[in-house]
């Protein structure tokens, strides 16, 4: 390609709300699903994916022209995109739907991704997405989308290279290094960053960053499961261990169940 | 304020812990006899000792006969552990016969030397009582055994959306007896009150066995003299708490906290004063940590929670807990809150972070709650647990650093840091008010800790007591320099506190009169007469 002024990147940054991590899940009496009404959070393989984006941003400076974080989810998503916006992100957009809407599937928000990314005007250049969500530990929405848009992509990165003039990120994939060209990329992240806690100057800041408001319906986006969860168990509760008074017992124990130290 | 002309100031006696055991002659020590009556009372798991009939190794006793910080060494040969009130009355039934000290244990956090024992004295370990009797979610009252471990019962009442009234750093570990005994403190105690307030009733084993069942469920309840008080906080001196009553409030609907980097210390209390104003209500714990103190934590893997760069030269750090009913109620307040200061002609912060999710709230929270522990790495911790006024925390702290250095023993050889954190707000104003003036002494808890890097020495002790307890005991805003009548005012009443929480065990026994009066300690000595006129109960401790 004939070298052409650099073009100033617009990342794209789409977050979800979901139950904190840290909560103990519990399965709702009608056994389709878990108990909802426990602390949320922003997913933390997204909130990894915002702290990347803003630290492209710190490497490349101006060579980033826009971090744009987006959700789609019930009207309470929007402390989420405000806490991406206190991390780094410049504006928003929050795709609402009502509370009592069944959770989006990966194919749809794939698909409402994809509306709202040939919408902007400016373009974009970068997605960057969580690896998974820890509500559904689906993994699949980064991978649909970029096929959805004919985009290349990376999963599981470890590391992100940018370089904006040569367009091209260099993603490291843990043991496997892959070079991908971007005109435009998605991205899917593994990271092993803390991401940074909101300062306060910041917080104030994401008060008065923009947050655009949109439905299904103006993208024209149907987001009816096409999945039926027809039932929703715990594990089955482990068996009580036994203790062992020495090696040998313990190899005797092991004979037993039939695990023997020989190679297969 | 602070005047060095008190060292002058007689002090009756300057008792080391470690050179000056008490004789204890009026008591027997454990023997095989003893041993063969408590196994008639006590299955054979319930008794450790050293004695050739039970054999128990030493190793095995150490847990029992050394505190927590590794300061004081215990000289007990037999631990008792029973399962029942009844075993724990026959067992000082017996013991009283025998002349024999008991030193009741719970979960042996204590900073104060308080459950070890100083002369072979018998453990007497509550930890196998630890059964919660009843709960009703409904009134929010909690029937528990004393050995119940604080964070087990915290994990017990939460599936009914209660929480304990009281929280404290050691809570994985401190027994709920324990507490008690010590009137513990902790970082709710501005929200929810102290356990004076919020126990309800005790079953308690008396000095000669009898069991004093005052395990009320009533929160109301005048009739007769409230004898549980003098157990709460009497550190195992009148009786074991066997049982506890404790009124447990229903747990917040939305929890919060932030965390600010203030550039002066000056800052701090009109700081208080704004916070406390803006959230009103739904503050619920305001805690402070000095820049070494941060350090320190930094250094240990605390946080960041922080910019370096914003936090600059920040002299200390404030965090602040919300808890309400109603997260975005709270919330508004918070960001009012936060944009008030922020946009100030002269901010009284530098920075500071909101939590965003419950682990940042929890990481956060361990900024402060981490710092005992990272102590205990940095080295050998004297711990200073005073009540002096807010505003004097930051000379408290210099003060004793500027003693250490006059004595040639500061830096990597001997006191590599002096320190302070603690609580705010849960304090009081020392003098009563008159005229509407508001020149008082807002006071505050200060933990001040000073690290001996390579471990306690005696003459580290000797440099910081009795100078620390005579800096807080005379710690008073003179009521002459303020214009006020002094013929009136009783002295005791604005003497600071030597113990603002840890208690006096048997680390200041000697230091009881820098806050107290005489006539105050001659009737506490009258009281434990009555309840123990053998002196076998938890003898040497708090009382002189």
């Amino acid at each position: 390609m004939r070298p052409s002024a650099v073009r100033l990147l617009n990342i794209f940054v789409p977050i979800k709300r979901a139950v904190d991590y840290a909560v103990k899940i519990r399965v709702n009496p009608e056994q389709t699903g878990i108990d909802l009404n426990v602390k949320h959070s922003m997913n933390p393989f997204d909130e990894i994916a915002v702290e990347e984006a803003v630290r492209i941003r710190e490497r490349l400076k101006d060579a980033v022209k826009s971090i744009k974080v987006v959700t789609i989810g019930p009207p309470k998503s929007a402390e989420t995109l405000r806490t991406a916006l206190a991390m780094g992100a410049d504006s928003a957009i929050h795709v609402e739907i009502p509370e009592s809407a069944p959770a989006p599937e990966p194919l749809g928000v794939a698909k409402t991704l994809r509306a709202l990314i040939e919408r902007q005007k400016e373009g974009v250049d970068v997605v960057i997405m969580g690896k998974q969500a820890i509500d559904d530990d689906a993994g699949q929405t980064g991978q649909m989308l970029a096929g959805l848009l004919g985009w290349s992509q990376a999963t599981f990165a470890s590391k992100v290279v940018v370089d904006p003039e040569q367009k091209v990120a260099n993603v490291t994939h843990l043991m496997v290094r892959i070079i991908h060209n971007i005109s435009s990329h998605a991205v899917n992240f593994q990271f092993f960053e803390e991401p940074r806690y909101a300062s306060l100057p910041n917080i104030m800041k994401a008060k008065k960053k923009p947050v655009e408001k949109l439905t299904t319906a103006e993208l024209g986006i149907d987001l009816t499961p096409r999945l039926e969860t027809i039932k929703v168990t715990e594990p089955p509760k482990r068996v009580g261990g036994g203790k062992v008074a020495n090696v040998d017992e313990l190899l005797a124990k092991l004979k037993e169940a039939g695990i023997s130290g020989k190679h297969a | 304020m602070l005047s060095l002309r008190h060292l002058a100031r007689p002090s009756s006696c300057s008792r080391r812990w470690a050179h000056n055991i008490p004789s204890f002659s009026h008591l027997n020590a454990v023997n095989e006899q003893d041993i063969a009556h408590f196994s008639n009372i006590l299955a054979p798991s319930s008794i450790l000792s050293t004695l050739p009939s039970v054999a128990t190794p030493a190793d095995d006793l150490a847990p029992y006969n050394l505190d927590w910080m590794g300061k004081y060494h215990g000289q007990a040969n037999s631990v008792l552990r029973p399962r029942t009130t009844e075993q724990v009355s026959e067992i000082v039934k017996y013991c009283a016969h025998r002349r024999i000290g008991i030193v009741p244990q719970g979960g042996n956090t204590g900073l104060v030397g308080g459950g070890i024992s100083l002369q072979k004295e018998i453990v007497l370990s509550l930890g196998a009582m630890n059964n919660v009797r009843s709960f009703d979610p409904v009134s929010g009252i909690l029937v528990a055994d004393a050995g119940c471990i604080l964070q087990s019962l915290s994990d017990y009442i939460a599936p009914h959306n209660h929480i304990m009234p009281l929280d404290l750093g050691a809570k994985g570990s401190c027994q709920i007896g324990g507490n008690i005994s010590t009137n513990a403190g902790g970082l709710r105690l501005l929200r929810y009150g102290s356990l004076h307030g919020t126990v309800l009733g005790l079953e308690v084993v008396l000095p000669d066995g009898t069991i004093l069942d005052q395990l009320s469920t009533l929160r109301k309840d005048n009739t007769g003299y409230d004898l549980k008080q003098l157990f709460i906080g009497g550190e195992g001196t009148l009786g074991i708490v066997t049982g506890v009553s404790i009124l447990v409030p229903p747990a917040p609907q939305a929890t919060n906290n932030i965390f600010l980097a203030l550039p002066r210390f000056d800052n701090v209390l009109p700081l208080f004063q704004i916070v406390k104003r803006q959230l009103g209500e739904i503050m619920s714990a305001f805690e402070y940590i000095d820049r070494t103190a941060y350090d320190m934590g930094l250094k240990h893997g605390l946080g960041p929670l922080l910019d370096a760069e914003e936090v600059g030269d920040s002299e200390c750090f404030i965090l602040v807990e919300t808890s309400g009913g109603n997260n975005d109620h709270d919330l508004e307040k918070l960001n009012h809150l936060l944009e008030h200061l922020l946009a100030a002609d002269q901010p009284l912060i530098n920075t500071g972070t909101l939590s965003q999710s419950p682990s940042q709230f929890n990481s956060i929270w361990a900024m402060r709650e981490g710092l005992t522990e990272c102590c205990q790495k940095e080295g050998k911790p004297y711990k200073y647990d005073v009540s002096v006024p807010l505003a004097d925390f930051q000379k408290v702290v210099d003060a004793v650093r500027e003693r250490m250095i006059s004595k040639g023993l500061y830096g990597d050889h001997a006191i590599s840091k002096v320190m302070g954190y603690g609580h705010v707000g849960d304090g009081n104003t020392i003098l009563p008010t008159s005229e509407g003036r508001s020149t008082y002494p807002f006071v505050g808890n200060l933990h001040l800790n000073v690290i001996a890097k390579h471990g306690y020495r005696p003459e580290l002790e000797a440099a910081l007591e009795p100078f620390i307890y005579e800096v807080v005991g005379e710690y008073l805003v003179s009521p002459k320099a303020l214009g006020m009548d002094v013929d009136d005012m009783d002295p005791a009443s604005h003497k600071g506190s030597v113990s603002a929480e840890h208690g006096i065990g048997s680390m200041k026994t000697h230091a009881l009169h820098y806050s107290k009066s005489d006539v105050s300690i001659e009737w506490m000595r009258k009281v434990k007469q009555v309840f123990d006129p053998l002196n076998i109960m938890n003898p040497g401790k708090v009382l002189p």
